[in-house]
Formats: structure tokens, sequence, C-alpha cells
């Protein structure tokens, strides 16, 4: 249960060409485990009251993406690796979020 | 309706993965889920390019269907089991899709492609050639599909269930967060539709909740069980994962998928609309 609170920034899943970043509230960001990114988890979007709004899988680096609004959001991860959780206050534009998966 | 005549578990899918009569299908929002890696034997049916019509926004007609189980090489009293991703959503409206038009034995794997994968059950590349058969469909079932109309005179009426997320419900997103937000519809949702997100019916593993779990769901929201009922979300899919619930699985005699959802609705000239957290008035 963490953020990435300091280091570089997280490398997030490319944008579809045609995304209007100064319209789209994007958050995205890599699940890790034990520092490796972690392809094939399952990483939900929920909103401020904890209800499901989105989900996705990650790509082989780990990255997932949502399309979401300015907000409180929490991001649940399922893995084989373990599952996790991250809270972000996003706001227009790119949004990035770490997510840590233990056993 | 038993719980076993609708709905199959990962290990009764993985002890039948070679079992005659039966057929997997995957169904998936993101058609290429298949190619990386699907249950062994499994065919694969592209929910865009071949459940729907390619010039019209609508199903194929039944010869269409006919020809496409026929090449699939699904016959008729195959047993066929639906998965996919995103919590089995599109593998729900394929399910609705077939029995629209008349298959009867049918299944939906619990949990779909997240429940396998998180089990860590095998996945295979491999695709299957089956032998195309002569497959015979029925007129649809319009007993359980609504349009545009049907969900206008449900206003008030009916039970009109939005199973979009609450966010969608309220006019704040106009899609799921997983795509782009700029949609040419209006947002909001249908007066007098109470939300009953389509995730209140699935536990975090993708699995469906218990028969007990659903009903204390839906009767909690204020689903009147005597009245007819109306699902929809944005496309169809995810309503047609609630319609599961309340239809095959709760066994609720009336309850039809609205599968034009809030992309037809909110494009609609002339209809109420209502924004907010509240059903608002008919």
């Amino acid at each position: 249960m963490s953020i990435d609170g300091c280091g570089a920034p997280t490398q997030g899943a490319p944008l579809p060409a045609g995304v209007d970043l100064a319209k789209e509230t994007v958050i995205t960001g890599v699940v890790r485990a034990d520092g490796s990114p972690v392809p094939g988890a399952y990483v939900r979007l929920l909103d401020s009251t904890g209800e499901f709004t989105a989900e996705v899988v990650t790509s082989q680096g780990g990255e997932f993406r949502f399309f979401a609004a300015p907000g409180t959001w929490t991001l649940r991860a399922l893995s084989r690796a373990g599952n996790g959780d991250a809270t972000v206050a996003a706001d227009r534009g790119l949004n990035e979020v770490a997510v840590f998966v233990t056993a | 309706m038993s719980r076993e005549s609708v709905l199959v578990t990962p290990d009764w899918a993985e002890k039948n993965i070679d079992a005659d009569k039966v057929v997997f299908v995957e169904v998936d929002e993101d058609t290429t889920a298949y190619d990386g890696g699907h249950i062994p034997g499994a065919v694969k049916i592209d929910w865009r390019t071949e459940l729907q019509d390619p010039v019209r926004r609508d199903f194929v007609n039944k010869q269409q269907f006919e020809a496409l189980l026929s090449s699939k090489g699904i016959a008729n009293d195959d047993l066929v089991v639906l998965y996919g991703g995103n919590n089995n959503w599109f593998a729900a409206y394929a399910y609705w899709y077939f029995k629209l038009y008349g298959h009867e034995q049918l299944r939906l794997l619990d949990g779909g492609r997240k429940k396998w994968e998180l089990d860590g059950r095998p996945y295979s590349t491999e695709v299957p050639e089956r032998p195309a058969t002569n497959y015979t469909a029925k007129d649809q079932d319009l007993s359980i599909r609504a349009f545009r109309d049907d969900a206008v005179a449900a206003i008030g009426s009916h039970n009109l269930v939005d199973v979009r997320s609450p966010d969608e419900y309220a006019g704040r997103l106009s899609a799921p967060a997983h795509l782009p937000q700029e949609q040419a519809q209006r947002n909001g949702h249908i007066p007098t539709a109470i939300s009953v997100p389509w995730s209140k019916a699935a536990n975090e593993d993708g699995t469906f909740k218990s028969n007990e779990e659903l009903k204390a769901l839906y009767a909690a929201a204020g689903i009147d069980e005597s009245k007819p009922t109306v699902a929809y979300c944005r496309i169809g899919e995810r309503s047609s994962h609630s319609w599961f619930a309340l239809h095959e699985l709760l066994g609720y005699s009336d309850v039809r998928n609205y599968d034009g959802s809030w992309t037809e609705y909110g494009s609609l000239v002339g209809v109420p609309i209502a924004l907010g957290d509240e059903p608002g008035e008919a």
C-alpha cells in the first residue's frame, strides 16, 4: 500500500493518438513487485466511495492507463504476485502513480 | 433456475476442456487477448466484427448468425461455454446474444479470464480447427431485448436499471475510465433509472456473488420483482452481465437488455435526461 513519492516519475502506458491532455484526466503508472514490473496484473480504478469505475490488464512492462476525471481515486491491483493498492489525487492532464503488490 | 445450468466453475471448465460436445468460446473487448493465449481448444468470436452488422448499427441477422456459428464449428446441440476478459462483460453479452438467437446449451465461465489467470490455469496459443457445421438459429427472442422506445416507455413505470459506474450515471464521466472521455452523446441517465453498478454483482476476482447476495443487492436498490425490468449501460455489454445476474441466476421473469444503451439514448433528440446521483422524476 504505497504511492511513489520520490525519485524519477514512473513510466506509464503510451497515450493513443488524438488524446487531448487539456481535456482528459489520464491516470497511468506501473505495477511492481519487489521492484520488477508485473505484466498481466488486473488493475481497477475505484472512485472516492470505493466503487468500481474501470479495470485494465497491465502490459508486458506492467503499465496501466485510465481516463478519469479530476478527483481522488484508488488503484487496486490483483496479480499472481500478490495484491496492492494506491491512491492518487488526479488533475486534468497526466497523473502518474506507482502501485506495489505483495503476496 | 439452478446456478449450475447457467454458470460453470473454473474447475469444471478445466476438467472438460476436451469433453465431447463442449465448445469454449472466448469473447473480449480487447479482441487480441485470445491471440496471446486462451483456454486450450477455445474458439474466438470478435464481438465487433462478427456480432455487429458491418454497416448499420445492429446485430447480424439470423442467416449471418447461422453462417458465423457454422463456420466456427458450433452445432445446435453443443454446450457452449463463454468466457472473456473485463470480468466477462463481453462474454455475458455474447451469452445474451446466443440466447437471443435461441441457442439452448449455454454456460458462462465464472470469473472469466481473470479468475482463470489468477488461478494459474493453462492457456494455449494454438487455434483449433473445428469442422464446419450446419447451424440453425431461431428468430430473435425479443422478450429479452429492449429498444429505445421501450426504454422511454419504461420511465416511471418499469424497473430501469443503470449498471454503469456511479460517475457515468451522474454524468461526471461519459464512458468507463479505461476509454477516452470525449463522446458525442449527452451525459447523464434515464430519469427514474436506479443505479446498481454491474460490479456490485461480482466479486473482486470476477466471479458472480451468491444468489443470496444478489437478491439482497437488487432488493436494497429498490428493484420491484413484480415489475418488468430494463437494464442498460453504455453499449449493452455491462448490462448483459447484470441481465445474466437478474434473469439467469435469480430467475426474474421479465428482464430485457437495452443494447442501444447510453450511446443511443444519450444521442436521441428530445428525450428526458437526469443528471446527478438521484434517479430523478418521470
